[in-house]
């Protein structure tokens, strides 16, 4: 298979400055069925280093400490602020407990995480590929560990082609284990969101645990370790489906990292007190792709491979001022300005503009209605099921009976004494031995549960044929507290 | 491969093939992706020999496992139902009001009498006992043969014009195909039958020919559906003075069941299932909404209570 090489291999002459980096992924070297290319990313310093350094220490911290936060619930209620209660079919958020039916919750959390990885995509491009996304999380934890073990990237070079020594061998089996050790306290801890960390915790070690909590943990253990040991950037490449949408989401005043090629061509090697005349800031060092995990270089132009984690600014910035030239050849920039200053305008940025307005203004309403739903949420309710078959049944004095199951949801931690109660149909009353004086029937209602209530309403045949509206109203006998559902009452012909 | 072509913006080969100038990208997959490929082949291979998998003239290839999802099934219902037998040994002699006082028993009758008659009762009596044109309605609170727990279970156990020698036993004359009276007899007696149900208030009746019927009625009708209609439960004989019809409430079908005296059969079912079935099937009717208290024939009005059932289900 042949090769075509569209990029000049380096020049030597760049003194200690330029670095022997290949970007494995450029389009060049393309064959059908790739092999993957190790790529060894040299450790940047800088600005944006920093704030990834700070972005996966943060990150980290609230996926593994939240299971272990406790929230006061009342006795035999659950006291994790966190839990997902799939056998009790309840979610805990810290004061917020969600009821299955209730799930809308959750799908306007999930609308506000796609309008803001919208948003943040029209101001900051891939902001949540470089910065946030689990996969560049852990990937960025375990090549730490990979440096910390087997040195920067010469060592790391130098030692995958040194033939198998004792060394070798020690160095890479310690950074697999201390990989996976990492592998399975990320499944560990995904585990703890779906029972009580702590019991759950001493269950794992004491092998007590259920089959299904060591079938996740090794699920999760196994995709952590492939997918940030050994995939990384073929997983962003090849199986993530948000670099395509990527395209539909930026505008030309979206900001991105970008190679400033109209200050950085024509490239080339520069030496100490050459003149800067005629030529541009770009001495081709490749430190830009020394440090890239994607192993793709910048200045090829913006390309899905790149998950906008500004590592190359870090490494440009560096090499600007040692050059004694003004850092930003790389930054983060938009194709407007790249157009505003071939035409000598003045750089611009534009962060307030109708797309960003309206992702904003769409995540203000979904915000809105949420607080206003959870805030309003009622703590009672009820579902009037309506027996198909038969639709109706004649008694014997003429008048007719249809059949319900009403189901009280008692959303308290109290048990609930609940008055049920038809109404808007004239001379409909439940039928059952005990009602009260206003014919309501009485039934306690169970903490934190739904109480099934079998009862027939029973009408006069002046009702009429077909169907009627009825209304089910039930009643907290203490608190007032009230809800109503509507419902049909049938009724036809004797056969 | 060499000499494919190249598309010269990405560098990229292409397939060779065009589309009004657009031509596709062969772009290469990665290499990990054909081996997890042939890691599903190898996967398919390995499932074959374990799993039951090849059609064969006369059954299939069974595999190493020996794996049956038929006898897995045969055996999880073995364990449901020896999980169930104490429960139903129980049910079995539970009287209506042990069942009454005990949540989870009343539970378990409610449930198995439900599924138990949609397996054998619901072909006739429709679902939720809505009855059929000569099949009882079984929700409403109009009995033959008696409504209480007691008496729904003994119907059950004998049947009705069944193969049990107990069996529940009526049979109302033919009176106009066996020429018992005539057309002019039959139409009179259809006039009175509607004038002293509740019908009377949809159906026009003419009052010189009930006052005829009349006659007819306490001669031939009155020994079994009494004199004022109100029907004999211990022969099995219908109540005429509400509007509920058996064979249908128009004044056409009416007359035609006094013509033919038509009657149903019902299946014994006391030797096809045990006492535990028997009793959570009459309690499931009865809960249906019409079931009398035992002991003490209420009049039809009065409807027995339907039981609340708190559900631990969440």
């Amino acid at each position: 298979m042949s090769k075509v090489t569209l990029i000049p291999k380096p020049s030597a002459q760049n003194g200690e400055i330029a670095i022997e980096a290949e970007a494995v992924n450029s389009k060049a070297y393309r064959a059908l069925y790739k092999k993957r290319e190790q790529i060894y990313p040299k450790l940047a310093h800088g600005t944006y280093r920093n704030l990834k350094w700070t972005a996966m220490i943060v990150l980290l911290a609230i996926y593994y400490v939240t299971p272990w936060l406790r929230w006061d619930r009342g006795i035999g209620r659950p006291d994790q602020a966190v839990l997902i209660d799939f056998e009790g079919r309840r979610f805990y958020f810290f004061f917020i407990e969600i009821w299955p039916q209730e799930v809308y919750y959750i799908t306007g959390l999930l609308i506000l995480g796609v309008f803001g990885i919208f948003l943040s995509s029209a101001l900051f491009g891939r902001v949540w590929c470089g910065y946030a996304c689990p996969q560049t999380v852990w990937t960025d934890l375990y090549i730490h560990v990979e440096r910390l073990i087997e040195g920067d990237r010469n060592a790391r070079m130098r030692l995958d082609k040194a033939p198998m020594s004792l060394a070798k061998a020690a160095k890479k089996t310690s950074k697999h284990i201390v990989w996976i050790l990492i592998a399975a306290a990320t499944g560990g801890a995904w585990v703890f969101y779906f029972a009580d960390a702590p019991t759950l915790f001493r269950e794992l070690f004491t092998g007590t645990a259920s089959a299904s909590a060591y079938l996740f943990v090794a699920l999760l253990t196994f995709t952590t370790y492939a997918l940030a040991g050994t995939m990384r950037e073929q997983v962003c490449t090849y199986m993530c489906p948000w670099p395509r949408i990527q395209a539909a989401m930026i505008d030309k005043d979206a900001l991105s990292v970008t190679y400033r090629a109209d200050r950085g061509e024509p490239r080339g090697a520069h030496k100490k007190n050459e003149s800067w005349d005629g030529r541009g800031d770009c001495i081709d060092c490749r430190q830009c792709v020394a440090v890239c995990p994607q192993g793709i270089d910048i200045r090829d132009g913006d390309q899905l491979e790149c998950i906008n984690c500004a590592l190359c600014i870090d490494a440009c910035d560096e090499v600007m001022d040692k050059v004694g030239r003004p850092r930003g050849l790389i930054a983060y920039d938009s194709y407007a300005n790249q157009t505003r200053r071939q035409q000598g305008k003045a750089t611009r940025y534009k962060l307030i503009r109708p797309r960003t307005v309206i992702y904003g203004v769409l995540m203000s309403i979904v915000g809105v209605i949420m607080i206003y739903g959870l805030a309003t949420r009622q703590t009672l309710d009820l579902n009037v099921i309506r027996d198909r078959s038969p639709p109706f049944v004649r008694l014997a004095d003429g008048s007719i009976r249809n059949d319900y199951t009403v189901k009280i949801m008692n959303m308290t931690d109290r048990p609930r004494r609940i008055a049920i109660a038809v109404s808007g149909l004239a001379g409909a009353h439940v039928q059952a031995p005990l009602l009260n004086s206003d014919g309501e029937l009485i039934v306690s209602a169970q903490a934190d549960s739904v109480t099934s209530v079998r009862l027939h309403v029973v009408a006069p045949d002046s009702v009429g044929e077909g169907s009627n509206a009825l209304t089910f109203t039930i009643r907290d006998l203490d608190d007032g507290d009230a809800a109503r559902s509507p419902s049909a009452f049938l009724a036809g012909a004797p056969r | 491969m060499a000499d494919r072509e190249r598309d010269h913006v990405s560098g990229t080969e292409t397939t060779g093939h065009e589309w009004d100038g657009l031509r596709e990208l062969d772009t290469p997959l990665p290499r990990w992706w054909l081996y997890i490929f042939y890691a599903t082949i190898v996967a398919a291979i390995i499932y074959w020999v374990l799993m039951p998998a090849w059609p064969l003239a006369n059954g299939y290839t069974r595999g190493l496992l020996g794996w049956s999802d038929r006898a897995n099934v045969a055996a999880d219902v073995q364990t449901l139902r020896a999980a169930r037998a104490p429960l139903f040994e129980r049910l079995g002699a539970a009287s209506a009001s042990d069942i009454a006082n005990d949540p989870e028993l009343q539970q378990f009758a409610r449930a198995a009498g439900e599924s138990v008659f949609g397996d054998y009762c619901a072909t006739c009596h429709g679902a939720g006992g809505a009855g059929a044109p000569g099949f009882p309605v079984l929700a409403d609170d109009v009995w033959i043969w008696g409504g209480s727990m007691a008496d729904i279970e003994h119907t059950l156990q004998v049947g009705i014009r069944a193969d049990h020698p107990d069996t529940r036993m009526s049979m109302m004359p033919a009176f106009g195909r066996d020429g018992l009276l005539n057309a002019q007899q039959i139409s009179d007696v259809t006039d009175y039958v509607i004038s002293i149900s509740a019908a009377r208030t949809r159906l026009q009746t003419n009052a010189a020919a009930a006052a005829r019927g009349a006659a007819v009625y306490q001669e031939q009708c009155a020994v079994c559906h009494g004199a004022a209609g109100a029907g004999d439960r211990t022969l099995g004989a219908p109540s005429l003075n509400d509007d509920v019809w058996l064979y249908g409430g128009s004044r056409d079908e009416i007359r035609r069941q006094i013509e033919l005296g038509r009657g149903g059969v019902m299946p014994a079912w006391a030797e096809r299932f045990d006492p535990g079935t028997l009793r959570a099937l009459a309690y499931y009717v009865h809960d249906l909404g019409g079931g009398e208290p035992d002991a003490l024939p209420a009049p039809a009005s009065e409807v027995a209570p339907s039981q609340t059932t708190a559900s631990p289900l969440r």
